[in-house]
């Protein structure tokens, strides 16, 4: 079998965080009654009309400088034409043509090496309402119920260059830009909300080819997860079928989760002719420099800056930081509990341990966990001024997030401070001594592993309580006496 | 009393003077529609019980003394494609014959604030595609001139309303002489004002680009004063335009000295009939005489505007019109048994030929591979039909053309559709170009009215205004009522 190298490239919808819809007033808040956020507008009445909410572009103004993008300063709408249900006026207002955004990157890091992604285009577009079906698929169902809810929310579309080469990248991207987009404040970024969402172009060429092979763009991705294991299918897939002698055909396919396949949803003439044409609705809208001057200065730290930020400041290593910064919510709480402890570094390991595995335990991101920042900077401290050992400061964690109070009390509480007192110590190296005369003469017929079996002998006795740099100091006094 | 016989601003001075009382207007009004709507069929919903409490309402106002606009009290007729909350809103499509809109149009809007009335809805072609109401899925509304002969469309209910004395005013729309067009062939008054003058919102969208609300009535003074309710700015209409709007009334000063009326060789073309040519010509000389002066300019890109106009309008309305889909509103049928059926089953079912015709077209200038040789391309055309008027303009205030080049023919329904479409070649320029128009009665031929349309430069509905109202007061075309009987 030849190599082949996976070619993939990301357009991925973000739902923008506007007060109101793109082209009304109605409010965009998600898990309302349905059709309650509804007007002539976005209920496509006859006779209504869209008028742009501006702040739709400035937060596509804010992406495009947040990506490194070129802001077109000509902008205009266009009427994407297909009959759906859940699309109100069964044209989409787009833009086609003339995207507010050209010509970007995100730089990502796989393994050792960075790389850059180019970004190929932004642009401007309303969201569609929900169908609510009474089966499992529009085809299979007795009846379908709408919900235009959602219609008329505004969207951006962040269309990749094809520049990703495995999962793993396409998944750091993916992850690189929510962060981006979470961090200026554009996008909730809830994927199981679907306020990010995700198509994938997929294709695969033989290691000595010139141009890249078919693809097939795969639809319905709504998660990391679902987005790495629908690229490696898919590449499986298409590998497959060139060994044997066929040939990818272009078309669309949607990513079935719980069956870990891709199917084909129509192929490429099947595809739709949307007959874009200008939305003679809607004026064009000129971006003048003073607008994305204001704009850039208004951006706030990105991930990139706030990732180096921790390194030169707080002294944490290059994969912790970026870890910390992947969300902004992260990065936050990193920054609040950061002033309750001088360890930066170990506060790091928490929150990427057992922090982190008890957010994916819960399946709960980051700003629901129970402990406030500084509860779990305190016990990061505690851990440093050798107050409690990693062992029980562990046990502590385990009462924290079933009650936020703060580590000294519960160390209070749970009767776990570390016993520091010498003569309380000596007073326990004494008794295991003398309860076991073997080891003693193991260690003197030169068997070290004798101390760290006394060592737990002692731990056991104070229930973990006792310090063990000062037990060892004082047992190896002891024995070679 | 034939109170029905009175323009509005007559009217609205008897009012004031209390010589008579707005619901004894309306009833009169009322009553003549039982007299004459049989014959006329001008109207497809009548709105007698709101529009009497209207009527009472606006009593109250002026016996308490309070100050009232100058439509208020006034009974006028709205064309069916404007949005009325509560009130049957049906395009004269099957599609839409059970649907009641649930907001009011800016002009609506509008007219409320000033305490109009409206007597009812009026019948047009079917979502005012057509130029005579033979496709209106109701009713055929006929000329009262001669009840053997179209109205004009797409607003001939509108204006066979006001000619008959159903209405004392009404609003059309015009998106290729819609309003111009049935204003000429039943002798009365229509004003297309600038695109973007009046808001479309609330308009059921036909061509979006080229839409444009506009007033029906029996002289240019009511049509300079529905025009000063109707105009201004709308923030739910993006196209609306952020321009003071004068005071129109003021416009009619009875006055042409020196005004310059272009009149471009292209709308006196072959097509024109010989009889409606002396009409304008005798009008021409009439305003000579009147102290205007008379410059031959021409329009060289008038022969494509047909083609560009049926290439442009159909696009925009091939996607205005998906939204009927069965979904939300509007006719659905029920033996489909899926969604993407249902909606094809619906609208197949909904929708009247001519519609069909034009959504087809539309849909397939837009299709990808055709797209540059027709929309950009009359895209293209558009602009240099825009550069004409202006480069027009340059040597002239006013153009004066035939409204149409014949006068209102019979319903027979026989007509050729590419053969009506290519009589709108006066008035659907001025539409690409955005332009004010204006038609008002210019003589008669063989006791048909004829219309003579005054074009005016980008938002100077002031000027065409000032010389309709001159050759107007000179002549009385505009009092002579229609005789609503046979040829």
């Amino acid at each position: 079998m030849k190599n082949y190298i996976t070619v993939v490239g990301l357009e991925v919808h973000a739902e923008l965080k506007t007060k109101s819809k793109a082209f009304c007033s109605c409010s965009t808040s998600f898990g309302s009654e349905p059709n309650t956020h509804v007007c002539p507008v976005c209920l496509g009445m006859p006779g209504a009309l869209p008028v742009l909410n501006k702040q739709v572009v400035e937060f596509a103004i804010r992406t495009g400088l947040a990506v490194n993008c070129e802001i077109q300063r000509f902008n205009k709408f266009d009427r994407k034409n297909y009959f759906y249900p859940d699309l109100s006026k069964n044209y989409q207002i787009s833009q086609f043509d003339k995207p507010i955004c050209l010509g970007g990157h995100i730089d990502i890091h796989v393994g050792k090496e960075p790389k850059r992604i180019g970004i190929t285009r932004i642009h401007m577009e309303e969201d569609a309402g929900k169908l609510v079906h009474s089966g499992s698929t529009i085809k299979t169902s007795d009846s379908s119920a709408v919900d235009y809810n959602r219609a008329g929310v505004p969207l951006i579309e962040i269309v990749s260059e094809p520049d990703m080469r495995s999962a793993a990248e396409a998944r750091a991207y993916l992850e690189k830009l929510k962060a981006i987009l979470e961090y200026i404040d554009v996008c909730d970024c809830k994927m199981q909300e679907g306020s990010i969402r995700c198509d994938a172009n997929i294709s695969v060429m033989s290691e000595d080819a010139t141009e890249f092979g078919t693809r097939a763009e795969i639809k319905n991705l709504n998660s990391f997860r679902a987005l790495e294991r629908a690229i490696d299918y898919e590449v499986e897939r298409q590998i497959e079928l060139i060994e044997d002698g066929g040939h990818v055909v272009q078309e669309t396919r949607t990513w079935d989760d719980a069956q870990g396949m891709t199917f084909s949803m129509r192929s490429k003439e099947e595809a739709h002719d949307y007959r874009y044409f200008p939305e003679p609705d809607l004026v064009p809208v000129e971006i003048d420099d003073t607008w994305i001057e204001r704009v850039k200065s208004e951006l706030p730290e990105l991930p990139a800056a706030r990732q180096v930020r921790l390194m030169s400041e707080k002294g944490l290593q290059a994969y912790d930081a970026e870890n910390i910064v992947a969300t902004k919510a992260m990065a936050q709480y990193f920054d609040d509990a950061a002033k309750h402890t001088d360890d930066a570094k170990g506060l790091a390991n928490w929150l990427l341990g057992d922090v982190s595995a008890y957010l994916n335990n819960e399946n709960i991101e980051i700003d629901k966990f129970p402990v406030t920042p500084a509860h779990l900077g305190e016990l990061v401290t505690l851990i440093k001024k050798g107050v409690l050992s990693s062992k029980l400061a562990k046990k502590v964690f385990v009462e924290m997030v079933k009650d936020d109070k703060a580590p000294k009390d519960l160390v209070k509480d749970l009767g776990l401070e570390q016993v520091s007192d010498s003569n309380e110590l000596q007073k326990m190296v004494d008794e295991t001594l003398a309860e076991n005369p073997q080891s003693i003469a193991d260690f003197k017929a030169g068997k070290d592993r004798a101390v760290g079996f006394l060592v737990g002998q002692i731990m056991k006795k104070s229930r973990g309580k006792a310090n063990p740099a000062m037990i060892n100091e004082m047992l190896l006094k002891k024995l070679k006496e | 009393m034939d109170l029905y016989k009175n323009a509005a601003h007559e009217l609205h001075e008897k009012l004031v003077k209390k010589e008579i009382s707005s619901v004894e207007l309306t009833i009169s009004i009322y009553n003549r529609i039982d007299q004459v709507e049989d014959s006329v069929k001008a109207y497809l919903t009548l709105d007698k019980e709101n529009a009497l409490e209207q009527a009472a309402k606006v009593d109250k106002i002026i016996a308490s003394g309070e100050k009232i606009a100058p439509l208020a009290g006034i009974p006028g007729a709205i064309k069916d494609n404007i949005s009325t909350k509560g009130l049957r809103t049906t395009c004269s499509s099957k599609m839409l014959e059970n649907f009641t809109p649930i907001y009011d149009a800016h002009v609506i809007q509008k007219l409320r604030a000033d305490e109009t009335i409206f007597i009812g809805k009026t019948n047009m072609d079917e979502f005012a595609m057509g130029s005579t109401t033979e496709t209106s899925y109701f009713q055929t509304t006929h000329n009262p001139w001669n009840l053997e002969r179209v109205p004009g469309g797409s607003s001939g209910g509108s204006a066979a309303a006001v000619v008959a004395g159903e209405a004392i005013w009404s609003l059309g729309s015009d998106t290729g002489g819609s309003i111009r067009q049935p204003a000429s062939f039943t002798g009365c008054v229509g004003i297309k004002p600038t695109y973007g003058r009046v808001s479309r919102y609330g308009c059921v969208a036909f061509a979006s680009s080229l839409d444009q609300i506009g007033p029906i009535t029996r002289d240019v003074t009511d049509a300079a004063t529905v025009l000063n309710t109707i105009c201004g700015v709308c923030t739910m209409d993006s196209t609306s335009l952020h321009e003071e709007v004068p005071d129109f009334t003021k416009a009619l000063t009875n006055d042409v000295k020196g005004l310059r009326i272009g009149v471009p060789k292209e709308y006196y073309a072959a097509g024109l009939d010989p009889k409606v040519d002396g009409v304008l010509k005798k009008a021409l000389a009439d305003y000579e005489a009147m102290g205007a002066k008379i410059v031959d300019v021409s329009l060289p890109h008038t022969e494509y505007a047909v083609i560009t106009y049926y290439i442009i309008a159909p696009a925009e309305a091939s996607a205005n019109l998906a939204r009927f889909d069965g979904v939300r509103y509007g006719y659905r049928d029920m033996k489909a048994t899926s969604a993407p059926e249902m909606t094809t089953a619906s609208r197949t079912e909904g929708f009247g030929a001519e519609v069909k015709r034009r959504i087809m077209l539309g849909t397939y200038v837009l299709s990808s591979g055709y797209y540059d040789a027709y929309y950009l391309k009359a895209m293209q055309v558009r602009t240099l039909i825009r550069q004409d008027f202006a480069k027009a303009f340059e040597q002239c205030d006013v153009l004066l053309t035939p409204t149409s080049p014949v006068v209102a023919y019979p319903i027979d329904g026989k007509m050729d559709p590419l053969a009506i479409y290519l009589l709108d070649v006066c008035t659907i320029p001025v539409n690409l170009a955005g332009l004010p128009g204006i038609s008002i009665p210019a003589g008669f031929v063989d006791g048909m009215p004829v219309g003579m349309q005054l074009i005016g430069k980008v938002l100077d509905e002031e000027t065409i205004l000032r010389a309709a109202y001159a050759f107007e007061q000179s002549h009385d075309y505009h009092k002579v009522m229609a005789p609503l009987g046979g040829k």
